[in-house]
């Protein structure tokens, strides 16, 4: 039977090129306390769900004896699959495989399927995990880089891009995960940076450990590259599929609907936030409070924690949330959350993503360091994201929204769809104290006893501008709402601006201070 | 609540709020004026040869210190007129950016 005999040979090659590096090479890589490449797919797709392609390409570099060494599948997995139902294009480098490095022939694959990924409008899924540049293929190793990375660009707001560096990710390597949407890093086995300890060491005399250098703690605290931090690599595919689960296919659609769950009542909306707007209280409680099962899938949870961003869902519906947190910082608004935020918000308008912003600041952290590293254009970022987005967009004032705090944070004048406050806002240029000291410093000063009469002024001050009705009065807040009306209205704003449709002026692509 | 959770004081706009200080916010440097006469390393590498001694008179332009650093032998040069009052360094010393290597007077 010539056709079972072919049958046979096709198994034979087939479970030759799974092992990839050989047994040794993965019983090294279980040492690191890492999957293989294969292993990965496996655990981040459904079930029996992974088509491979080019299982049986090779490279073809001549030089440095490299005709005489076979590197299964080069190096690298690529095929697609679904994740709970989601069709997803994947690729894994196999660090077993002449330590994942990239070839042409790596690149190849890689590229073939982001272009494929394109074409069917698809998430793509990438899985670092390499030594770099393969050294020996010179020139058409970085090739291979810029045509991945330029793919990268391309496929920016059209198909998400996920990141996951479960590996080394090195030099110019790094810069594939930069231009993507989402990167995902795991303790002690991601190693993200530009030049090693090695070079820096030679060069510079200063020494660093990999972990203290690039690590994922490192890129989720310090650098703000990545966006999820997990422990093992487990938690990290849950983040991934979890995710997938909150995001659409691609730009032309919306995010699946879920059946919608009311929040526990367990965060009481009216208890959470305090009266004296010096108090700190944990804004994530607001959002719980408000969204579908009290489900929120925080991003960036380690950096520039004095903003939240995150998922959640509003009667079903995928909703971006960005807030102020009071128990950080004060909540204030710096070089680094304004990065934060102003990502997330093009992140939610190019997916059409609905945003919510819950508004509770004192302003701009003030300080020659900030103002040194570029706080104004940092902080435009903020307007602009705002300004440019064209998805729906909510604003809640849960207290103080002061100054140049309060037109960045999706106010009516940067064209929120709803706006709304809380009784205890207080909207007003900046806080009772600055303002009366400013506006009464004659008074102050004159007096017999400026203490008391800065009290006295203070009081004045608070009870005249710090509350919404000023705002209100000029249409600047459309409804002044009871915290546990909250949910209504939103969810209610949510559904009507379900056909939003904002013209705007033609234009090749704006310029974003960046 | 550990360490980093304690909650501190944030000034802004003369108003006080209870609030946990970041750790970057908690570390950054106060801002030193720049003293022309002290000239630091504006990179980080090892010095090679230094062409001046305590006490000589240098004037805008003079080579100073040949610093090794990113495979350039980068000539220091003299920003002002001076006398040099100290060398902070010695030939072969590796240096970090910001590092004092002459006092001028």
């Amino acid at each position: 039977m010539p056709v079972n005999k072919k049958v046979r040979e096709l198994q034979e090659k087939r479970e030759k090129i799974l092992l990839g590096g050989g047994e040794q090479a993965i019983e090294k890589q279980k040492a690191m306390g890492k999957r293989t490449a294969r292993e990965r797919i496996m655990a981040l797709l459904d079930e029996n769900s992974f088509n491979e392609y080019d299982l049986f390409v090779e490279h073809d570099a001549r030089d440095f004896d490299m005709d005489k060494k076979s590197l299964p599948s080069d190096g690298v997995i690529i095929g697609s699959g679904t994740i709970y139902g989601a069709p997803v294009a994947i690729f894994a480098q196999d660090f077993t495989v002449a330590g994942g490095s990239l070839g042409l022939m790596h690149s190849r694959k890689i590229t073939k399927i982001m272009d494929h990924a394109l074409k069917m409008r698809m998430p793509l899924i990438g899985i670092n995990d390499s030594g770099g540049a393969r050294i020996q293929e010179g020139v058409n190793s970085l090739a291979g880089y810029g045509e991945i990375f330029f793919r990268n660009t391309i496929s920016s707001g059209v198909i998400p891009q996920l990141s996951v560096i479960l590996g080394p990710c090195a030099g110019g390597a790094v810069y594939s995960p930069a231009l993507t949407d989402f990167v995902f890093v795991v303790d002690n086995i991601s190693k993200m940076f530009i030049t090693g300890p090695e070079v820096i060491k030679t060069v510079l005399g200063e020494e660093i450990s990999m972990e203290d250098l690039g690590g994922a703690r490192v890129h989720s605290e310090i650098t703000g590259n990545a966006h999820f931090f997990a422990l093992s690599e487990e938690e990290c595919f849950d983040q991934v599929k979890r995710l997938i689960t909150f995001i659409p296919w691609n730009n032309g659609q919306k995010a699946r609907m879920f059946e919608p769950g009311e929040p526990n009542p367990e965060y009481n909306i009216n208890k959470i936030v305090p009266e004296d707007p010096t108090l700190p209280y944990d804004v994530k409680d607001v959002i719980r409070a408000i969204v579908d099962n009290s489900d929120f899938f925080e991003i960036m949870e380690l950096y520039a924690k004095n903003i939240v961003i995150g998922f959640g869902r509003m009667g079903g519906r995928t909703t971006g949330f960005v807030a102020n947190q009071p128990l950080e910082m004060a909540g204030v608004l710096d070089v680094d959350s304004s990065d934060k935020a102003a990502r997330f918000i093009r992140y939610c308008d190019a997916f059409n993503i609905p945003i919510i912003t819950l508004v509770d600041l004192p302003g701009y952290l003030p300080g020659v360091d900030q103002e040194h590293a570029g706080v104004i254009r940092h902080g435009a970022k903020v307007l602009y994201a705002y300004s440019e987005a064209t998805v729906p967009k909510l604003t809640v004032i849960l207290r103080k929204a002061y100054g140049g705090g309060y037109i960045a944070m999706s106010s009516r004048h940067l064209r929120a769809d709803f706006v709304f406050a809380w009784p205890s806002a207080e909207i007003a240029v900046m806080g009772p104290e600055g303002a009366a000291n400013i506006i009464f410093r004659k008074e102050i000063l004159s007096s017999k006893d400026p203490d008391g009469m800065r009290k006295q002024k203070v009081e004045e001050y608070k009870s005249k501008f710090a509350n919404p009705y000023v705002a209100a009065s000029r249409g600047y807040v459309d409804a002044v709402i009871e915290p546990s009306e909250t949910r209504k209205f939103l969810m209610h704003s949510i559904e009507v601006s379900e056909n939003k449709d904002v013209p705007m002026p033609h234009k090749k692509h704006g310029l974003p201070p960046f | 609540m550990n360490e980093n959770n304690k909650l501190g004081v944030l000034n802004i706009d003369t108003s006080l709020y209870q609030t946990r200080l970041s750790k970057k916010f908690q570390n950054r440097k106060s801002y030193q004026p720049v003293d022309p006469r002290i000239i630091l390393s504006f990179i980080p590498g090892t010095i090679l040869d230094i062409l001046i001694e305590p006490g000589q008179n240098v004037s805008k332009g003079d080579n100073l210190m040949i610093l090794d650093a990113m495979k350039m032998k980068n000539r220091l040069k003299c920003h002002m007129a001076g006398k040099v009052k100290s060398v902070a360094v010695k030939k072969g010393d590796k240096v970090s950016k910001g590092t004092v290597l002459i006092e001028l007077e």
